[in-house]
């Protein structure tokens, strides 16, 4: 790991620090759904274009761009604040090492997740061997079927603080067997499209599907215990 | 379509890949069953709280030590 002694505002030219990140906002104005508009995917292409060209600026903004998100996701998969440092850096690395092989067929979002996901993934194994199979576990119908069901009401997040929220959140997400983690963090998280998250895991479209419904499933049961609207006493 | 038959759809019906005769199917059922549309509404909620929920800034520390670790391996700043 290495410590940083620098700040920020000294590291190149404030290059890096070009975005300032804003105060997180929850429930309201949700970020658009999906990131890639004709515009921004342009200015993606362009950007890409002069990173490829050993353009390392245009590379900087594409990690000012993304470095938020792509440390959500491998929190989200490793579960280790350690572990996510390393695979974003890693990834970022790569990324640029790599971008001779980016054809442009797909986002360059898309591709730097696939990097990020594959890095997350490594750290999970190499930290729970025994537990972090991708295979397909058993099911059986049982565990599809929910178990608790009552009204969460109108805005159930709503009767949390952000910090508790957060909270409830990620122990949710982190009680989920990692096959049904990663692929819940991928489609409903950061929006892949199923095609796209099967892409990104090496799965197949209908596998992406099965894990998608059982993990949406469970998360819903895990939350429950929050949300359900209780009748006064 | 019994309660079984909508929890293996509800994914599907939730992002709005359903052919119109399953559609049917489902809202028919949702009218006269209760438990389904707690089940549908909650699984909605979920999925919409945790899109909801925007990556939080990314720590200064991690933030600085990710920015450094660029600058140490790719060798040279950017535009010099």
């Amino acid at each position: 790991m290495i410590h940083a002694t620098t700040t920020c505002a000294n590291l190149l030219h404030g290059a890096w620090c070009a975005t300032i990140t804003p105060p997180a906002k929850r429930m309201s104005s949700p970020e658009p759904k999906h990131l890639p508009s004709t515009i921004v995917r342009e200015d993606e292409g362009a950007l890409v274009s002069l990173a490829k060209s050993g353009d390392l600026g245009a590379f900087d903004e594409l990690v000012n761009r993304y470095e938020r998100r792509i440390f959500r996701l491998t929190m989200n998969i490793t579960q280790n604040r350690e572990d996510a440092e390393d695979a974003t850096q890693d990834a970022f690395l790569k990324s640029f090492q790599h971008l001779g092989d980016f054809q442009g067929g797909s986002r360059f979002y898309t591709w730097l997740v696939r990097i990020a996901v594959n890095e997350a993934l490594m750290r999970l194994r190499r930290r729970r061997p025994n537990v972090t199979s991708l295979d397909e576990p058993v099911q059986t119908e049982e565990d599809l079927m929910p178990r608790e069901i009552q009204d969460w009401g109108p805005t159930p997040e709503q009767r949390y603080q952000s910090t508790e929220l957060n909270s409830i959140l990620n122990d949710a997400i982190a009680e989920l067997e990692p096959i049904f983690r990663t692929v819940f963090v991928l489609r409903d998280v950061e929006q892949l499209s199923t095609e796209e998250t099967a892409d990104a895991l090496g799965i197949s479209v209908p596998a992406v599907k099965s894990r998608l419904l059982r993990g949406r499933l469970r998360l819903r049961e895990k939350l429950n215990r929050f949300f359900e609207q209780r009748k006064p006493a | 379509m019994n309660c079984k038959g909508l929890i293996y759809e509800i994914s599907a019906y939730l992002d709005g890949e359903l052919t119109q005769e399953t559609l049917t199917e489902i809202e028919i059922h949702l009218k006269r069953c209760q438990d389904c549309r707690l089940i549908v509404d909650t699984t909605r909620k979920t999925i919409d709280i945790y899109y909801s929920s925007q990556p939080l800034p990314l720590p200064d520390d991690v933030r600085e030590r990710l920015h450094e670790a660029l600058v140490k391996r790719l060798g040279r700043r950017p535009n010099s």
